[in-house]
């Protein structure tokens, strides 16, 4: 089981109340890459990350994760496979009643039984990683967008996943933040073997970062292309890849 | 028609929208249009709309005939009875298992959402229940005392407040007061997809959000009804003391018209409306749609809910009540 796919998706398919956002959407993410979902605003790259995280049930299709099929499972089976990932929503989504420490702290109160000094330690830990040091006690309404974001990225981290979910990290990041996440996100990834699976728009950390990447089109309902983002910018010949990589604008 | 406009050296969105409902009216008679001389700069702008006008617009949102709109709504109504059948399920299903572990229950947020709804709430409920005592039995005694009996006000509010009015009243101030709060909380969570991150955590937002929520409002409620009783019975402790009745004369009064099966009756009632109250106030935020006016319209569901199953319910207690001759 080790050695095949994180995550396998075949022929997935999407849509709200009938309205389809993709279709026939398949691909496999290997343990330990950084696997980056590129597309323009709107074409369905959170709401593929929501269908790979089991918030929304398929219209069609199966997503494996290791090896289970999530859309199958049910109750304590669902809940152990949800465990092992970590998700940072667009919206960072932290809890409003609850300072940074609490949140990070929170699932690892629930879903592990470390003493309370142990669980405040790795929390402490964890909001340094990002950057969040002095900030522990303030609650997610009291800091800004971007730290709102990295205080999601270290509560996704908290139980050490071996899948982390990240939709729009480094959006509202400035320059050299963004930069420092990348580092981390590679270190994560190299050192502790953790997969990603990030929605992203920076060009520059595509190319940092992204050991593959997929590109959906909203007009396409669909992947429109798939490899290593130099792959992509270099040997596609889609114009919407190009357009992509050139940052060319849609005004013919 | 010929529009020269080579001395133009600003256009902003009115000047061009007025340009092309010109070309669209020109179009639309058959007639020519000619632009010249615009500079580059508009052109642009005035080429994205391309020689065919703006275009047609998408159509608002189809809103459906009469008999769509009815049938939706049934479905909805239907799908909402399902809804609610199957939380009253969870719901109890959850309260059995949390009575066999009580510890599994968050219980700092049960005591803060116990404080809210209960302690905060004890003026308004004392307020209501003494002027609930006081008017009645100043109504009650004004005509009785043409018959000399003016001292039955005292049976009179002590048995409506103890078996009826006051559970009933608290249980609406609850509504009111803790049920809108519940639907507001949760529902803003959903809308910030806090309910979607306690899932993928592999948390349920039922034993984190809900059930801390009612068993507050079920150990509250029947504490808030036995201040509202007490206080009712001071209302009409005070009409009819002013109307040169010794207060022991009252309580004697009080005491000989109810007993201990009219309290626990009426404190049997009020853990009902508990749980109804917040049931319904967490039900209607969980069930929350996006968007900021989704959260207000779920605070309103929630009262209307609550208040509903209030009195559906209270009405099921008189009957059953009756039957068993309490
Ligand atoms: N809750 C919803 N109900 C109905 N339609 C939705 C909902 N969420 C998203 N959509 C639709 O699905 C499509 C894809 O949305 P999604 O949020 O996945 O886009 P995205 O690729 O993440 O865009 P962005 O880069 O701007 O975040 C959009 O066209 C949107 O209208
Ligand atoms: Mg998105």
């Amino acid at each position: 089981m080790d050695s095949g796919p994180v995550i396998r998706v075949e022929g997935l398919k999407a849509a709200y109340e009938g309205k389809v956002v993709f279709q026939g959407v398949s691909f496999e993410v290997r343990r330990g890459e950084v696997f980056v979902v590129l597309g323009g605003s709107g074409c369905g790259k959170s709401t593929l990350l929501k269908h790979l995280i089991g918030l929304y049930a398929p219209a069609a299709g199966r997503i494996q994760i290791e090896g289970e099929d999530l859309v199958a499972a049910e109750g304590e089976g669902r809940r152990r496979i949800l465990r092992r990932l970590g998700v940072m929503y667009q919206s960072g989504a932290l809890f409003g009643s609850l300072d940074l420490l609490e949140n990070v702290m929170l699932p690892m109160e629930e879903c592990t039984d470390l003493p309370r000094e142990a669980r405040l330690l790795i929390a402490r830990m964890k909001l340094k990683l990002v950057g969040l040091e002095g900030f522990e006690r303030y609650r997610p309404s009291e800091i800004s967008g971007g730290m709102q974001k990295r205080a999601a990225i270290a509560r996704a981290m908290a139980l050490d996943p071996g899948l982390l979910f990240l939709d729009e990290p480094s959006a509202g990041l400035d320059p050299v933040t963004s930069a420092e996440l990348d580092q981390l996100i590679l270190r994560l990834a190299r050192s502790l073997g953790i997969t990603f699976v990030l929605v992203t728009h920076e060009l520059a950390s595509i190319f940092a970062i992204a050991s593959r990447s997929i590109m959906l089109d909203r007009e396409a309902m669909g992947v429109v292309a798939e490899g290593t983002p130099a792959e992509l910018r270099d040997r596609s010949s889609d114009p919407r890849v190009r357009r992509f990589f050139r940052r060319e604008a849609n005004i013919a | 028609m010929t529009v020269d406009a080579s001395g133009l050296s600003y256009c902003d969105g009115s000047g061009l929208g007025l340009l092309l409902e010109i070309r669209r009216r020109q179009e639309a008679r058959g007639a020519a249009f000619e632009l010249r001389g615009l500079a580059e700069q508009f052109r642009a702008l005035l080429d994205l709309f391309g020689p065919a006008g703006v275009g047609a617009m998408p159509g608002p949102r189809r809103r459906g005939g009469l008999v769509e709109g009815a049938g939706r709504a049934a479905a909805g109504l239907l799908a909402d009875v399902r809804e609610m059948v199957g939380f009253v399920g969870t719901l109890t299903f959850e309260l059995c298992r949390l009575a066999l572990r009580p510890m599994s229950l968050r219980w700092k947020d049960a005591f803060w959402a116990a404080e809210r709804a209960g302690v905060n709430a004890l003026p308004i409920v004392a307020l209501i229940g003494f002027l609930i005592g006081l008017i009645m039995a100043f109504q009650a005694a004004m005509p009785m005392r043409k018959f000399g009996a003016e001292i039955y006000a005292a049976d009179l509010v002590a048995i409506s407040t103890l078996r009826e009015l006051g559970p009933l009243m608290t249980a609406i101030v609850l509504a009111g007061r803790s049920g809108s709060a519940f639907a507001a909380e949760i529902g803003t969570m959903k809308v910030n997809e806090e309910v979607n991150a306690l899932t993928t955590m592999g948390l349920s937002p039922f034993r984190f959000l809900v059930l801390p929520r009612v068993v507050a409002t079920v150990a509250m409620t029947p504490l808030l009804t036995v201040f509202t009783n007490l206080c009712g019975l001071i209302g009409g402790a005070v009409v009819l003391v002013i109307m040169g009745f010794p207060l022991v004369t009252y309580a004697n009064q009080v005491s000989g018209a109810v007993g201990m099966a009219d309290l626990l009756g009426g404190l049997a009632k009020a853990v009902v409306f508990g749980v109804l109250v917040a049931g319904a106030g967490c039900l209607k935020g969980l069930q929350t749609k996006t968007g900021a006016s989704a959260v207000g319209e779920s605070t309103t569901r929630a009262v209307v809910a609550g208040i509903v199953l209030i009195l559906v319910s209270d009405g099921v207690f008189s009957v059953v009540y009756y039957a068993l001759g309490i």
